[in-house]
């Protein structure tokens, strides 16, 4: 399908230079690769500079609550899991207040695509320290650095039950756009978190310092496979900096193994007899 | 010694573990499959073993709606509780104890009181060491003093073990048999409890009738963290999610729980989350997002005794304003209180309706007291209909762009008709923002005040529409009255069996029940306080919720309060003793 099905009028608000443009572009080219119809996709996002994304592209688009877009998306998941459902926002919102989500999303392993763009930083709220935001950097909220040590959202992935965990790079579009196409095609939960500079608040984890660290796993010997190579991998990060498919597995989704699900999504599923329903419960008191 | 009575009320109590409950729900059904009334309250701790749990019967030939106060039979479980419950056995009545276990004091057992002494090792030597069974040789005891057919007994146990626990259903069998003939030997009371074993009457809990409500509506995703007193909607819906078709899933937390319900509702099912005030805290942001989103979708909150961790298994009406207040900013909601259980099922079914008509979070707003009594109904009504309100008639043909579809179109009534994902042609995103007509957010770059003030009344107009919906209240028994009692929610039982019991002694009363709290019916309720010659709110806060509520919405200062904070459920005697002061 061509890419402009997946455009809107609406024009991106973000600064000029942000990473997330090449995100959105990313999803762009993937949805068009993958030949999803727009009414089919349902990209949900919570709050912050990355989580407009879902009004910058053509599909259905839930725009919720600060943190919130990983139960959001699980509820429409399951609700029909026919639906292509991504999750698009920030490092604040996945690991900072959205933690607990994320977490016990790996472990459910919904067919859910969770795209991050981490950016190290706030930006929304212009430039308080992030819970990826490395020790020591300087913000409006920590003028003498940052005393914490960040997440490690890959690890957390890792140890959490994700069956797809990848990272990518807004300043390699073309990895990126393949990358997250993967994503979406894999069945199961994937965390796909992007570094994705901040021009205008994070002068640290810039386009260059990124350029001057990163490198394929794929082109690397790395075996997606092998949990104990990705956790090892995982933990790169200083002076060389993995991109690419840390881990994959194939376990079961939590919706193939749901009762209810077995038939049919449960929006098609008909509530015209429900009395007769009742009747037959009600001897259950009697 | 004949008591004739046309209700007998029995007392179980022993510790957490003891099987109380499970022992009080077979004789409730045993009493219902006899033709009678039921009524049943459980007052138990937040232990798992241990503690002081008991639980009361009331049953009776005509509607029962408390569980009483004096206690006709008390079975005592230790001899702890024996102590502390032998005194409210009324003179007449009896206690049943095991007597391998019990050792009542010389005169702790009053001489107008008959003792049953159960030999129950002898009894269930036969039939393993399970302690619970002590509970079942005591039913069967109870049965016979109460003249009731041994075959009702057999036939619940039979009905609650059934065929897969084979082994517990003969044990139970053998040693309730054993139990019921132990007792010929017992002097009777008698009771004059007519008997009719053709009328058997669903015996349920205020939570399992909103989940069987559930059901009654279509609902299709229930989501929800464990917390007393929701708990038994979860485990119920749970336990027939492959019989309803009801997706159940348990969440990380309660802001997660009504996400989800909130996607799901928009992925286009019907959507029911369930808690108590400390989860309902965490879900209050969402609720706002369900307004802003118009996104329709079912909460209920059963009450319990607050503030923080509170009293977690004992009741309370004091989430009356955290509900009406619940979410930042204005945004259109509805608040309802269901006063009885079967009031309970047909709450869900309306508030589901009226939820999707107009696109609205609805709060329905229950307490321990009422979610976890049990109670026989009369009849469930069935005769209700499913409306979902209007859909967007999509045009298929064209190809989908976003904001071509006008999702939140203005409106006269301020409902915008709605699609889902999957659907052709509505292509749109839904947003906590505020947004345009087509849903595109006004509230970055560029704050389009008139576009906000527009959109701002067309959701607020949904909340004109809503009330004339809504039942108005009315007064219940004699318009001139000397005393008109108020209440909401479980109070309506004791409230009006007070008022029988003093219209009996002469008293002219009536009484006053609101169920719709936002939106409010001001005018009807200012019309009928004014035409009160007195009036007394009966509510289980401190600070009179209900009374505070009415003086906003009419400005009518309700005279008197009766306010319970303990966690233990009125009694009607308690009602009654106000009534009189206040008549005085």
């Amino acid at each position: 399908m061509e890419i402009a099905l997946y455009k809107v009028e609406a024009k991106a608000t973000w600064c000029p230079g942000c990473g997330d443009f090449a995100v959105l572009r990313a999803l762009q080219i993937a949805l068009a690769s993958l030949e999803l119809n727009p009414k089919d996709v349902v990209i949900v996002s919570g709050i912050g500079c990355s989580s407009n994304l879902p009004g910058f592209l053509n599909s259905y688009g839930f725009h919720g609550l600060h943190g919130r877009a990983v139960p959001v998306a699980s509820g429409i998941k399951l609700a029909n899991h026919d639906l292509n459902v991504i999750i698009a926002g920030g490092d604040g919102d996945g690991y900072g207040i959205g933690l607990g989500h994320f977490i016990h999303a790996m472990r459910r392993n919904l067919d859910i695509t969770y795209v991050v763009m981490n950016n190290q930083v706030y930006g929304l709220t212009t430039g308080q320290a992030a819970p990826t935001s490395e020790k020591g950097m300087l913000t409006k909220s920590t003028p003498q650095g940052v005393l914490e040590g960040p997440v490690n959202p890959i690890a957390l992935a890792l140890v959490s039950g994700a069956t797809f965990v990848a990272r990518g790079f807004s300043g390699d579009a073309d990895h990126l756009a393949k990358l997250t196409e993967d994503g979406i095609k894999h069945k199961g939960f994937s965390l796909i978190d992007i570094m994705s500079p901040c021009v205008t608040y994070n002068r640290q984890n810039t386009y260059q310092w990124f350029r001057e660290r990163v490198y394929r796993l794929e082109e690397d010997n790395h075996d997606v496979l092998n949990m104990d190579q990705a956790l090892k991998r995982s933990r790169e990060w200083e002076d060389r900096i993995p991109l690419g498919i840390f881990y994959k597995d194939t376990k079961p989704t939590y919706e193939s193994g749901e009762q209810v699900l077995k038939d049919m999504p449960l929006v098609h599923q008909p509530i015209d007899r429900t009395v007769e329903l009742v009747k037959e419960l009600i001897q259950d008191f009697t | 010694m004949p008591l004739p009575k046309s209700e007998v009320v029995v007392r179980t109590a022993g510790a957490a573990g003891d099987g109380i409950a499970a022992t009080g729900e077979t004789f409730a059904k045993v009493c219902s499959r006899s033709g009678l009334h039921v009524f049943a309250y459980n007052s138990y701790q937040s232990v798992i073993r241990g503690g002081f749990v008991w639980l009361q019967v009331r049953a009776g030939r005509t509607k029962v709606q408390s569980h009483g106060a004096g206690t006709d039979f008390l079975i005592a479980l230790n001899s702890r509780e024996l102590e502390r419950h032998a005194n409210d056995v009324v003179k007449g009545g009896g206690i049943l104890y095991n007597k391998d276990k019990v050792k009542p004091k010389p005169g702790l057992i009053r001489d107008d009181i008959t003792q049953y002494a159960l030999p129950v090792l002898d009894i269930t030597a036969k039939h393993g060491k399970n302690p619970i069974l002590q509970n079942t040789v005591a039913l069967g005891a109870l049965v016979k003093i109460l003249k009731i057919d041994f075959s009702v007994l057999s036939g619940v146990l039979s009905d609650t073990f059934g065929s897969r626990k084979k082994a517990a259903l003969e044990a139970n069998l053998a040693v309730s048999q054993a139990g019921y003939e132990y007792a010929e030997t017992f002097e009777t009371v008698d009771f004059a409890l007519d008997l009719d074993y053709n009328t058997r009457r669903p015996v349920m809990t205020g939570n399992q009738a909103l989940a069987l409500g559930a059901v009654a509506a279509g609902c299709k995703f229930y989501a929800a963290y464990p917390m007393t007193p929701a708990s038994s909607i979860l485990h119920w819906l749970a336990a027939t999610s492959t019989r309803t078709g009801i997706l159940v899933k348990q969440a990380e937390d309660e802001i997660a729980v009504l996400n989800m319900a909130i996607g799901a509702a928009f992925a286009g099912v019907r959507s029911m989350v369930g808690t108590s005030g400390g989860g309902f805290s965490l879900m209050s942001e969402a609720i706002g997002l369900a307004g802003q989103t118009e996104t329709p979708v079912v909460i209920i909150s059963s009450q319990r005794g607050g503030p923080s961790t509170g009293l977690p298994t004992k009741t309370e009406q004091a989430d009356l304003f955290q509900a009406l207040g619940a979410s930042q900013g204005d945004y259109p909601k509805i608040v309802l209180a269901p006063s009885t259980v079967d009031d309970c099922f047909s709450s869900i079914v309306e508030a589901f309706n009226l939820a999707e008509k107009f696109q609205v979070p609805v709060i329905v707003l229950s307490d321990l007291y009422l979610s976890e009594h049990m109670e026989s109904l009369d009849g469930i009504d069935l005769d209700f209909s499913i409306e979902r309100g209007e859909f967007a008639k999509p045009d298929v043909g064209s190809i989908d762009s976003k904001n071509g579809f006008k999702r939140y179109a203005f409106t006269e009534s301020g409902v915008s008709p709605r699609s889902f994902p999957g659907r052709a042609g509505t292509v749109f995103q839904a947003s906590s923002d505020e947004h345009d007509d087509a849903a595109n957010i006004i509230s970055d770059v560029f704050t389009d005040e008139e576009m906000r003030t527009r959109m701002f009344q067309k959701r607020m107009r949904k909340m004109e529409r809503i009330l004339p919906e809504l039942a108005p209240p009315r007064l219940e028994g004699k318009n001139a009255a000397d005393l008109t009692l108020i209440g909401w929610g479980s109070t309506y039982g004791m409230i009006r069996e007070a008022v029988s019991t003093l219209g009996e002694e002469g008293m002219t009363l009536n009484h006053l029940h609101i169920k719709y709290m936002l939106p409010f019916h001001a005018k009807q309720v200012k019309e009928i306080l004014e035409s009160c010659r007195n009036t007394l709110t009966v509510e289980s806060n401190y600070t009179g919720q209900l009374s505070r509520l009415i003086r906003m919405e009419t400005g009518f200062d309700i005279k008197h309060q009766l306010l319970k904070y303990d966690g233990e459920p009125f009694y009607p005697g308690q009602i009654i003793t106000k009534v009189r002061e206040v008549n005085n």
